[in-house]
């Protein structure tokens, strides 16, 4: 069986040099957040707690741009624009 | 016309796939950029199967078009389950089939409900759907929406690839505010329009900001995974029985998505299959798992698992899907703009259509816009005529037959998670010889059922189903 790493290894990704993905308020992922669902609804996985520093590491690179945190997040606490123009996932197949 | 912001690899991006671009490249796009005109009579923003239909149809119609697209060539960031319907896109382009890169017509369709270790079957066969005018197609997009932008770019559209629209221009009068044009994230990259044709997709950031969406919530949309799978030479046309060259299409409801509202997928494609499983958002947020674990459960089932033996998995693609249906369709029109496609939210769930209804969407606002032209307005008056044409449409006919479908199935968990399995036993109990006699097999099997679930219930259930879906 893959596992997801596997998979998102074998899409291309032109990754830009700043995020297009920001968490607008770190408390409230820490406070108000109990189940954090970024960290597992997003199919590439890009949303990870880090207990260390009590905030989300936004692995933006490996983005597959389809915009499920945006609407899933519980407390509307994601900013995602569309990377810039030529930067990003770049599907062979689709 | 012109291709700007394309590769100078773009002809031979197979080969390039794999290589990182050059900044001297950026900057080239760049310096292109500079010569593309300030002005056009029409802007497309996305070239998906909507953005695509309307381009080609404007230009065609003699609109001066410009079609904008944020990837690094049409297609590139495009997915979807894998069809693609040909009556829309014969309507678009006649006869497309015989140039256009398609993977298998379907002369299949399976529908099977699973339940743990067992899977209920129901489907249609007919080889007439391998001749002309054929049914649909398996594609992949950003093979088949490649070609149809060098289509779009013949018939006359300009296409500027690499840039992303972030927001609008408007032309402020005594009694209303107008859609005048769009801002890109180019250096001085303000582009004027009479009218702007939203086709972003299912994310539909500028739908939003222009307030005619409201914000979507999780209940509104599903999220969709999908891997593409090579499978030995042969192997499609062996494990799915079909003559060569022959496609079959198989929908998978119960536990394919672990109970969740939601459905999965195999497609067959020339040499690889297309797997994938959607569910909504909110259910997968309830049940904390990632849409990936669902997908790769769904592929160890027993009925699944033989289809895909000795395959190699090439790639694994992402996509939100609008299920919000009917009620959440946005305002589609407004002074000088147009939504079409996902972005407004024309997707029919229970029918698993989405690429046909964006086409057509594609295709209607096209032709309001070239009316609209030959009376030099395109205020909300005049685009209104899309909304009507729509409504006369199968689009919204269909949307409006099925407008309480997504609340009926978020609140009734039952048919994904109950009635797979009481269908399971069902079947397993009559079809099991033991020497039982029939009569008290049924008596065996209504008794369990109606302990699972009261026979009002059970009615209710029927009734509403019918009712929703009927």
């Amino acid at each position: 069986m893959h596992t997801l790493e596997d998979k998102l290894f074998l899409v291309r990704f032109q990754p830009d040099d700043h995020s297009h993905i920001h968490i607008n308020n770190k408390e409230l992922c820490q406070h108000d957040c109990p189940d954090k669902p970024c960290t597992y609804i997003c199919p590439a996985k890009v949303y990870e707690w880090n207990e260390e520093v009590k905030a989300i590491n936004v692995g933006y690179e490996g983005c597959l741009e389809c915009g499920t945190c945006r609407y899933g997040c519980p407390r509307d606490n994601i900013h995602w624009v569309n990377p810039r123009g030529g930067f990003g996932v770049m599907y062979k197949f689709g | 016309m012109a291709l700007w912001g394309m590769n100078a690899s773009f002809k031979n991006r197979e080969e390039s796939f794999m290589t990182v671009q050059e900044p001297t490249q950026q900057q080239l796009n760049q310096e292109r950029w500079r010569d593309v005109p300030l002005e056009f009579e029409a802007i497309v923003v996305g070239a998906g199967p909507a953005g695509l239909a309307a381009a080609y149809t404007l230009a065609k119609g003699g609109v001066k078009t410009l079609l904008i697209e944020r990837g690094d060539f049409p297609g590139s960031k495009n997915v979807m389950g894998g069809i693609l319907y040909s009556y829309p896109t014969h309507q678009v382009i006649s006869d497309f089939w015989k140039e256009a890169p398609l993977e298998r017509p379907i002369v299949e369709q399976r529908a099977w409900l699973l339940a743990e270790e067992s899977v209920v079957t129901i489907g249609f066969k007919d080889p007439g759907f391998y001749e002309e005018p054929y049914n649909n197609f398996s594609v992949f997009r950003s093979r088949f929406d490649r070609w149809m932008a060098n289509k779009t770019v013949e018939a006359g559209a300009t296409l500027i690839t690499e840039t992303v629209v972030t927001d609008f221009l408007f032309e402020e009068r005594a009694d209303r505010r107008k859609v005048a044009g769009v801002v890109t994230n180019r250096d001085h990259g303000e582009i004027r329009a009479q009218v702007v044709l939203i086709c972003e997709g299912a994310n539909s950031i500028l739908t939003q900001r222009l307030g005619l969406q409201e914000d979507l919530s999780p209940g509104d949309l599903a999220v969709g995974v999908k891997e593409v799978i090579a499978l030995p030479k042969g192997a499609i046309e062996d494990r799915f029985n079909v003559e060569k060259g022959q496609g079959v299409t198989i929908e998978l409801i119960g536990e394919s998505t672990q109970g969740m509202f939601g459905m999965g997928w195999i497609y067959t494609n020339k040499d690889t299959l297309s797997i994938g499983v959607g569910v909504m958002i909110n259910q997968l947020s309830r049940s904390g798992m990632n849409p990936n674990t669902v997908l790769e459960k769904m592929k160890q089932h027993p009925a699944v698992r033989p289809l895909l033996t000795g395959g190699e998995t090439k790639e694994y693609l992402a996509k939100i899907i609008p299920e919000g249906g009917y009620h959440q369709v946005p305002k589609l029109y407004d002074h000088g703009v147009l939504i079409c496609g996902d972005a407004a939210m024309l997707v029919n769930g229970v029918h698993r259509e989405g690429s046909n209804l964006a086409m057509t969407s594609g295709k209607l606002a096209a032709e309001t816009v070239i009316e609209a032209k030959k009376k030099g307005d395109f205020s909300s008056v005049t685009l209104k005529a899309y909304h009507d044409r729509l409504q006369d449409s199968f689009v919204l006919k269909d949307l409006k037959k099925y407008e309480n479908a997504s609340a009926l199935f978020q609140s009734n968990p039952h048919f994904f998670t109950l009635y797979p399995k009481l269908a399971r036993y069902s079947a397993r109990e009559l079809f099991t010889v033991d020497n039982v006699s029939k009569k008290d097999k049924q008596k065996k099997i209504w008794h369990e059922v109606t302990s699972r679930r009261g026979i009002w219930n059970i009615a209710g259930d029927m009734y509403r189903l019918w009712r929703t879906l009927g």
